[in-house]
């Protein structure tokens, strides 16, 4: 109804200026701003659905578009009269926004759209807006460095949006805003942390698994070096370093211990104890042996004051112990050893860090005595289970029987003495 | 069931002295101390030792306790070589080396082992027990064999660098195996076979207080002993061992002293099989 109201009140303007209109030669000019402010600053102007179709009239002069003074018919060029048809063509944004427009082609966002399904993905307006677009230097704008996590949050941070469009990787902006970048970034107000676009692209945003997305395995070691630059330099001069460029697919990068969204303090015990697991996906047998020893089981309890992988092997730069540089390679264990235990000598750097009690080559002496304590704790419990065992039906058959001769005396009382004597 | 009605009143025998009485007491307290704070190490990998670690005040509290409570047992197991080294060089005792009042297995115990085995199954009457039986030998030298065993690379892992003057790095691996595994025996032991002999078995179920109270009624003595009884009574040395009941303090005091302890061995009994099902 509201619609037609307001076709109504165009219909009267329209009588009002015909004769300054057809007073003009050639084809009849498009509506200018003004004219479409006629009825789209009226609250009261919708859409057949109920819809409104209001353009805040202040937002719309404080937007970059309105500082720029375009016009309305420069987005909507199908509004060629008035009124225009009751659906106007999708705005076209490449217009003007060429190259944007482009990159989105390539992303994950186009790429979900075109594939048919629910229309959840992000489009220009998702991130940027409508009729209050700001520059993305603007502190306001929905796509400054400061605010993008939010806005990318309204899905990826959204548990029904999450849901509903199937998101890998859970609630992404809750992930995020208690990382060390998001607390950097959010609480801080620290222009030089990471947003989501500064790892992920803006417009191109790409699929981990398209090989070139800025998020893909091979090229993570090189996205997150355009930060931490020193940490790149050691960790490419390490063993795993190494396997990246042979094989990303194949070898550890940054976000494996890291994490993507959930980066950490490296300080925190929490992490440091956590981690350990991570190396423990790949080198399963290490930590098998590493959790039977004392810096293990410490760590496993969830106290980082003893030895972590990283406290021998090194963080970033993980050399093999082969390597003369590696911090366990023989000639440097010592020294290694007397990081945490000040008086170690080379005779205490005898320990094995990661003996296997069930392998004979890692020490007969340990092989043998960890089967005799098996041996040991089998014939003991073994003997004195059985013991104890027959002994307890046997005391409980004699504690029946004496109950039923008790009961028995009650009612003969001369026979008492002599069954106690039995 | 009678034994308890009769352990409170009437003629009693001493049994244990207020040496080894005490000496039990620190032993009982510094055991379930160690065991409590090193058993979230043994089961590191189990949800409740790392609440009981926390419980604790974090590893380097539970850490200080353990070590608290080695220091404490030490000390009891060298007071009680001490004793016994006075015994036999001051008073002259011999009789720790043999007979009776001797901890040192005999022929009698295997013999009473094999009669009692056939007690249990109804091929013969209860073995006639002396003074010390062979499963109280067993736990004795249990702990004996314990302390040098645990006691042993405990200090030598408390003491690491100082270690490693004496003995290479990898006897640590071994020291942390046998540690571990002789502290699981031990634990376990005490805390199911010791406590069904000692304790739990229908017989002195819910508890026996003798090693808290130090006697035991004439009835329990010729019932559980009748060996002992009858020697003491041929040697005319009863009355050497005669003394009242135990005070109503003293056999509350035991009652609870022992329940507790029972109770704390028997939650960590539940707390290792939890381990074992995870």
């Amino acid at each position: 109804m509201n619609c037609v109201k307001g076709a109504r009140a165009w219909l009267a303007l329209l009588f009002c200026l015909a004769p300054g209109v057809l007073a003009a030669q050639g084809p009849p000019a498009p509506p200018s701003n003004d004219d479409c402010q006629m009825c789209h600053a009226e609250a009261s102007t919708t859409r057949a659905n109920g819809q409104p179709v209001v353009v805040d009239p202040a937002k719309w002069a404080a937007s970059i578009h309105g500082q720029l003074d375009l016009k309305c018919v420069d987005c909507h060029a199908d509004a060629t009269e008035i009124p225009h048809a009751d659906a106007l063509a999708r705005v076209d944004c490449s217009g003007c926004h060429s190259d944007a427009v482009t990159q989105y082609g390539a992303s994950v966002h186009a790429k979900q759209r075109a594939g048919g399904g629910a229309q959840l993905a992000a489009t220009c307006v998702s991130c940027h807006g409508v009729h209050d677009i700001l520059p993305s230097s603007d502190p306001e704008s929905r796509t400054h460095h400061l605010k993008l996590p939010v806005t990318c949050g309204t899905c990826h941070g959204n548990d029904a949006t999450i849901q509903l469009a199937h998101l890998h990787g859970g609630n992404i902006g809750e992930q995020f805003a208690d990382s060390i970048h998001g607390r950097a970034l959010l609480k801080g107000g620290l222009a030089v942390a990471p947003n989501c676009a500064t790892c992920h692209g803006a417009h191109d945003v790409r699929s981990h698994q398209d090989p070139q997305a800025k998020v893909a395995r091979g090229n993570i070691p090189g996205m997150c070096g355009t930060c931490h630059e020193g940490v790149l330099r050691t960790f490419s001069r390490g063993k795993h370093g190494e396997m990246v460029q042979a094989d990303p697919t194949k070898a550890p990068v940054c976000i494996d211990c890291h994490s993507a969204h959930t980066i950490q303090r490296t300080e925190q015990a929490a992490w440091k104890v956590e981690v350990i697991n991570e190396c423990g996906t790949c080198h399963a047998e290490s930590i098998v042996t590493y959790r039977d020893t004392f810096h293990g089981k410490v760590t496993e309890l969830g106290f980082a004051r003893v030895a972590t992988c990283a406290d021998c092997h090194g963080a970033h730069e993980v050399l093999p112990a082969s390597n003369p540089a590696s911090p366990v390679h023989p000639n440097n264990r010592v020294q290694m050893c007397r990081r945490c235990h000040e008086g170690a000598n080379a005779n205490f750097a005898k320990y094995d860090p990661h003996a296997d009690r069930h392998d004979i080559t890692d020490g007969r002496l340990l092989y043998f005595t960890g089967k005799f304590m098996e041996l040991l704790l089998v014939g003991v419990f073994g003997f004195f289970g059985l013991h104890s065992g027959l002994w307890l039906l046997r005391s409980l058959q004699v504690v029946r029987d004496r109950r039923a001769r008790a009961r028995l005396a009650a009612r003969t009382p001369e026979r008492h003495d002599a069954d106690e004597r039995r | 069931m009678h034994s308890h009605d009769a352990s409170a009143a009437g003629r009693h025998y001493r049994r244990f002295d207020r040496y080894s009485r005490i000496s039990h007491i620190l032993l009982m307290v510094s055991f379930l101390g160690l065991a409590f704070t090193g058993l979230p190490l043994l089961f590191s990998d189990v949800p409740w030792a790392a609440r009981l670690a926390r419980a604790w005040g974090g590893l380097q509290a539970a850490g200080f306790i353990h070590r608290v409570c080695a220091t404490l047992l030490i000390g009891v197991f060298v007071a009680h070589v001490g004793r016994l080294v006075q015994r036999v060089y001051v008073q002259k005792d011999y009789g720790i080396f043999w007979g009776p009042a001797s901890m040192v297995p005999q022929p009698r115990d295997l013999r009473e082992m094999y009669q009692h085995f056939r007690w249990f199954v109804g091929l013969g009457p209860r073995p006639q027990f002396d003074h010390f039986t062979y499963w109280e030998k067993f736990d004795y030298w249990a702990v004996f064999w314990g302390m040098f065993i645990i006691g042993g690379s405990g200090l030598m892992l408390w003491f690491p660098e100082f270690s490693s003057i004496v003995v290479p790095g990898w006897v640590f691996n071994i020291a942390l195996l046998i540690h571990g595994e002789e502290a699981l025996l031990a634990v376990g032991f005490i805390f199911t076979i010791h406590f069904f002999n000692g304790h739990l078995r229908p017989e002195k179920f819910p508890m026996d207080p003798v090693i808290f109270t130090g006697t035991v009624s004439e009835h329990e003595l010729r019932e559980e002993r009748p060996a002992e009884y009858e020697r003491l009574a041929r040697e005319g040395r009863l009355a050497e061992f005669e003394s009242g009941p135990p005070s109503v303090r003293s056999h509350a005091v035991g009652r609870l002293v022992g329940a507790t302890a029972v109770t704390l061995g028997l939650l960590m009994v539940a707390l290792i099989i939890r381990a074992w099902l995870h």
